[in-house]
């Protein structure tokens, strides 16, 4: 793999590893790790690092809803000059082209189910090309980017064995 | 009539490990860098199928060695990987993990009184195996300076050229050694001169991080000679679900099989169903905790290094073997455990004395904290 790859790699095992501990775990120097990150963020492959987070273990009431959306084209109109249009919406956590029986893949966040609702009739539904929304509010959470969110496994091996 | 045990049980110390595992259960809140086995779980689709096969009620005796499709399975893995074929109804014998497999291989094609070489330091149990079959041990010291690598003139100066056996096991449990294909044909030929059956515990194979695993059964003049042991433990983190095997010439595996069907009858099935699934589809998963290993590997290294501890470049398995800084390493573990909370084995248990076996088999943020608890330990 090459250190770029590597260094990727393991932030996206744990974004929060340090320069030092990125060094050790490639045999890279700390110089390099930091010009492999550099690389990385202005080439436009990381795009940024946040916390996976279990809202369920907050006091914050956060409302999820994922969104197909449906949409007709014309000539002056594409699938990127539609989205362009959504993701400005700072509700708007993530939008996918998808195939399927539907085009747009949406998750939109909220503090309420009213907001959230209001925000898909408000905003999103009266743009023009869009002809069809289906919302589905997301009750609970198992897994988010990989990390379960289940309690781990605890270690029950022996704590020496041959 | 009293339970005075056997002279060939009575002639076998207590495992040298066990006293420290005892000092180590009555702590908590310890690191352990002294597991030999991964921390990870199986793949989830090896331990889904194990599951399923419970559902649907397969839980008899398989074949004694092993369900077909599983030895099939097994010989395409070392034809992949090796280029090496072994018939699968011949050649392959499914065990209860590669122990079962190592301890068939000495009672089937040992004798009493032949000498089995064995290359040291090394996993527990070859030399007290050798005294249950009433075969004499004869230890091959491997050195430091050859990065405990066995060679030609380890074997000579150790006199194993009169050997009925050699033993010995790459990648390596407790240094971490790992011998390239290179490095092998000193000692493949050593075998083949002084007529040597080699038995060859492969089980860390996939964990070998600077070089690809070569077999010793590869080379030339060699499969006829050689019993390889490998299994699911390592590889997969298998360990409790007790399944390896060994591939030979069909009259070792016969002998070995008259043994096992008498004894074992057969693997755990469920294991096997898991083994199958793991073979077919869990090599990313594999790949991944190899990953993972590495990384820590290079992670302690890095650490002993700067701490100024002697710690050569093991490249494979999940363990490192550093030169211990105390003259006596049990009483340097006994310390480290006692004052720092951190448990390492003592390398005299596998027969490496002045060394210290310790294990990256445990996740990154314990192994920092270890480390800086090994560094505050010998500076302070």
């Amino acid at each position: 793999m090459s250190s770029r790859g590597e260094i990727l790699a393991l932030l996206l095992e744990n974004a929060r590893y340090t320069t030092e501990d990125l060094a050790r775990q490639t045999d890279l120097s700390e110089a390099e790790v930091d010009a492999a990150i550099e690389e990385l963020e202005a080439a436009g492959v990381i795009k940024g690092y946040q916390a996976v987070v279990d809202w369920d273990e907050t006091d914050d009431e956060r409302v999820r809803a994922h969104v197909e959306l449906n949409v007709t084209l014309d000539r002056e109109t594409s699938y990127a000059d539609i989205a362009e249009r959504i993701v400005k919406f700072p509700q708007v956590q993530s939008l996918r082209l998808v195939s399927g029986d539907y085009d747009f893949d949406m998750t939109v966040e909220g503090e309420s189910m009213r907001e959230v609702s209001h925000f898909i009739s408000d905003k999103v539904a009266p743009i023009p090309e869009i002809t069809q929304t289906v919302t589905h509010y997301i009750m609970d959470s198992y897994k988010e980017q990989g990390i379960e969110f289940a309690d781990g496994d605890d270690d029950d091996r022996l704590s020496v064995s041959p | 009539m009293t339970f005075e045990p056997a002279e060939r049980v009575a002639d076998v110390p207590p495992s040298g490990i066990r006293r420290f595992f005892e000092l180590a259960e009555e702590m908590d809140d310890i690191i352990s860098l002294g597991v030999g086995e991964p921390d990870f779980s199986a793949p989830w689709a090896a331990r889904e199928a194990g599951i399923a096969s419970l559902e649907r009620g397969r839980t008899s005796y398989t074949a004694n060695r092993g369900m077909r499709e599983l030895r099939e399975l097994i010989a395409g893995d070392m034809r992949t990987r090796y280029g090496l074929e072994y018939d699968p109804d011949d050649e392959v014998l499914v065990t209860t993990g590669a122990s079962e497999a190592i301890d068939l291989a000495y009672r089937a094609l040992i004798d009493p009184g032949d000498t089995v070489a064995i290359a040291q330091p090394s996993f527990v149990s070859y030399v007290p195996k050798a005294i249950f079959t009433d075969a004499e041990p004869l230890p091959v010291q491997t050195r430091r300076e050859d990065e405990f690598k066995l060679t030609r003139a380890v074997l000579e100066e150790a006199g194993a050229a009169a050997a009925d056996v050699l033993v010995m096991c790459y990648p390596n449990n407790p240094t971490g050694a790992t011998m390239t294909g290179d490095e092998l044909q000193e000692v493949a030929a050593f075998a083949r001169e002084n007529d040597l059956l080699v038995f060859s515990d492969e089980i860390y194979s996939a964990l070998s991080y600077e070089h690809e695993h070569t077999s010793i059964a590869t080379l030339e003049g060699m499969r006829e000679r050689t019993v390889v042991f490998n299994g699911f433990s390592k590889a997969y983190a298998m360990t409790g679900l007790r399944l390896g095997y060994a591939m030979a010439p069909a009259e070792a595996i016969d002998a070995m099989n008259r043994i096992h069907q008498y004894t074992m009858l057969s693997a755990p099935t469920t294991a096997q169903y898991a083994a199958i699934e793991a073979l077919e589809s869990c090599s990313d998963e594999v790949e991944t905790m190899c990953n993972q290993y590495d990384r820590r590997r290079k992670f302690v290294l890095s650490r002993f290094d700067e701490m100024g501890i002697d710690c050569f470049r093991a490249a494979g398995a999940f363990y490192v073997f550093p030169a211990c800084p105390w003259d006596d390493t049990t009483a340097f573990a006994e310390a480290l455990l006692e004052e720092e909370r951190v448990a390492i084995v003592p390398g005299e248990a596998f027969g490496g004395e002045g060394h210290l076996r310790v294990s990256y088999a445990t996740g990154l943020e314990d192994l920092k904290t270890a480390m800086n608890r090994i560094e505050s330990f010998i500076s302070g």
